[in-house]
């Protein structure tokens, strides 16, 4: 059974005009997500798979780290994804506390685990970088540390708007702390500017042209892609899962107070 | 090639993180459309007749 069609609203809410709160509709988003999710998910297994596989055996191995640098085709990703999550996060947030967004809510607490997911594999594969060319696993550099301040600041945002009894004032609540914490990310962008950082400088930035040979460069684009289809993909499933468990709570609490009446 | 121990792990938290998080939101969102489908009568009186003339 098609689930959009078990959430589909009223007639009368059928046309609620050409604005924002038309997408916070849930049983558009449903239909609208059920569309998408097959592609999201294919299309980031498909360039996942083809990056892996051209980063692990077919792409150059660095003249100074060796292979090890093939870790960067899953560390830079997740790198961005931590940054770019964290940014969906904190949209979400803007998008509840200003308009009310009903889906933005839900949004922003799935995004939550998938980020802090994504951010902790940044820091678990840049410490298994780390350990043979830093000769260390860890260091308190100004990137690395910023980038673990972003993690506690995922993990912080979950707890946050689990604490509260009403769903309402936990999502308010982490909200603020998101966007609060948005402050963090041009700190971790510009850490490698300034501050003397042992990590490295940005060989790929917006304005500038890339300082990576081109044959690495492929590769990390597509498990670039691939990761960020994966990561939507992931959300995605995630929401509209969390529209029908709300659907669920809210037909069966109207049964109770039509069984109590 | 060098290293390869570490670029195995790396490689395995890349593919096991995501396929992780994959596979729990496909089993919640299975879940969810199941309980959703046996809650929700409105759209069980829509294909059964006998629950439409209650």
């Amino acid at each position: 059974m098609d689930a959009s069609s078990v959430v589909a609203p009223p007639p009368s809410e059928r046309n609620p005009g050409r604005s924002l709160h038309r997408f916070a509709n849930p049983g558009r988003f449903l239909r609208l997500s059920g569309a998408a999710l097959p592609w999201l998910a294919a299309g980031g297994a498909a360039f996942l798979a083809v990056g892996l596989v051209w980063g692990l055996f077919f792409a150059p191995a660095d003249w100074q780290q060796g292979d090890a640098v093939r870790i960067m085709y899953v560390h830079v990703p997740a790198a961005w994804l931590a940054s770019a999550g964290y940014l969906g996060l904190a949209l979400c947030s803007a998008l509840s506390l200003v308009w009310r967004h009903p889906l933005a809510d839900l949004a922003a607490v799935e995004i939550g685990p998938v980020g802090a997911g994504f951010t902790a594999l940044c820091l678990a594969t840049g410490s298994i970088w780390g350990k043979p060319m830093w000769g260390a696993w860890w260091v308190w550099d100004a990137r690395l540390t910023s980038v673990l301040v972003l993690f506690f600041l995922y993990l912080g945002h979950i707890a946050l708007v689990r604490a509260f009894d009403d769903p309402v004032r936990g999502h308010r609540a982490g909200a603020i702390l998101a966007l609060i914490g948005v402050v963090n990310l041009p700190i971790i962008k510009f850490s490698v500017d300034w501050w003397n950082t042992l990590h490295q400088p940005d060989t790929i930035s917006f304005t500038g042209a890339p300082t990576m040979y081109i044959g690495m460069l492929w590769p990390l684009l597509f498990t670039a892609i691939g990761y960020a289809l994966v990561f939507a993909a992931i959300v995605v499933a995630r929401t509209r899962a969390a529209v029908m468990e709300r659907r669920i709570r809210a037909l069966l609490m109207a049964r109770a107070d039509e069984a109590r009446t | 090639m060098t290293h390869l121990p570490y670029i195995v792990a790396a490689y395995a938290l890349g593919v096991l993180v995501p396929a992780a998080f994959a596979w729990s939101a496909f089993v919640r969102m299975r879940g969810a459309r199941r309980r959703l489908a046996a809650v929700d009568t409105r759209r069980r009186a829509a294909v059964d007749p006998r629950l439409r003339a209650r």
